[in-house]
């Protein structure tokens, strides 16, 4: 029960670094709205070490705090949309679909830029960046891919860790 | 991987490049007319064969020119318009999301808004 508190700053730490390391990487993909999301990649560890709560909460906390430290509220309300449903999204492949660690990702990756997408038309009002919607779906693809790449990594190498949350 | 994560992927990759050349077969920019909302509501209108500069509530600049839309000036924090490349096709769009102004090409079939409007 006490190491809970631990290992939440613990994993808080790491997404603050790496949403300010993914900061400091000066590429531009000319679409806006696209990066790497690298911080998913502890969203995803967590899903599979833990469960979907505690990577609930590590999302919430980890997007409210990097917004108010390295950007603004509309984008907290952007990435707290894409968090959210893309957390929906993965659980619910890791339960019912027959997917590894990879596909799981990719879900989560689409459905993240889906969910962003979504908010987007609410605050413009207009459904015209519907135009976007196949980029983002691609551009999906493509990181939730490489997140999840990683992850499947990672997630190998901490076989022997277990990660006790209750 | 397994088999259903190449599935998962070949499904989402079909749908968008289907959705993306259906959307680059039927659209071409002929009497294109930019339009201009912010908040949803109509700002204005403007041809796209004219050179001309426009100023959106004075938060950010328009430039129409070679038959091509651009944001070159934004006084939000982020500059994802400005950086945004310019539009030409259309259907294409530029959404500046902290000033809520969406640029977009639409095609004019009667061209009766020729000029400006303000």
């Amino acid at each position: 029960m006490k190491n809970r508190i631990a290992y939440f700053g613990v994993f808080t730490a790491l997404g603050l670094i790496l949403s300010y390391v993914e900061l400091l990487i000066p590429i531009q993909f000319g679409i806006p709205g696209i990066k790497l999301g690298l911080a998913n990649l502890l969203i995803v560890i967590m899903l599979y070490k833990s469960g979907v709560k505690e990577a609930l909460l590590l999302s919430i906390v980890r997007i409210v705090l990097s917004g108010f430290m390295f950007s603004n509220m509309f984008s907290i309300i952007y990435s707290l949309a894409g968090g959210i449903l893309s957390l929906a999204v993965m659980s619910f492949f890791k339960r019912k679909g027959n997917f590894s660690v990879i596909g799981v990702s990719i879900s989560g990756g689409i459905s993240h830029n889906v969910g962003q997408l979504i908010v987007a038309m609410v605050v413009v009002n207009t459904f015209r960046i519907g135009y976007y919607f196949p980029i983002l779906l691609i551009a999906g693809v493509i990181t939730g891919l490489l997140i999840g790449i990683v992850s499947s990594e990672v997630l190998k190498r901490l076989k022997n860790i277990t990660i006790n949350m209750t | 991987m397994k088999k259903n994560d190449f599935l998962l992927i070949g499904i989402v990759l079909l749908i968008s490049f289907s959705v993306m050349g259906w959307h680059y077969l039927k659209t071409d920019s002929v009497n294109g007319i930019v339009v201009v909302t912010v908040d949803g509501e109509l700002y204005g209108t403007y041809n796209l064969h004219t050179e001309q500069t426009v100023n959106i509530q004075g938060t950010n600049t328009l430039m129409i020119k070679n038959e091509s839309a651009v944001i070159t000036n934004a006084d939000c924090p982020d500059k994802i318009c400005v950086h945004h490349k310019a539009i030409t096709r259309d259907g294409e769009s530029i959404i500046c999301l902290p000033n809520k102004i969406v640029v977009s090409i639409e095609k004019g079939e009667k061209r009766v808004l020729d000029g400006v409007t303000n």
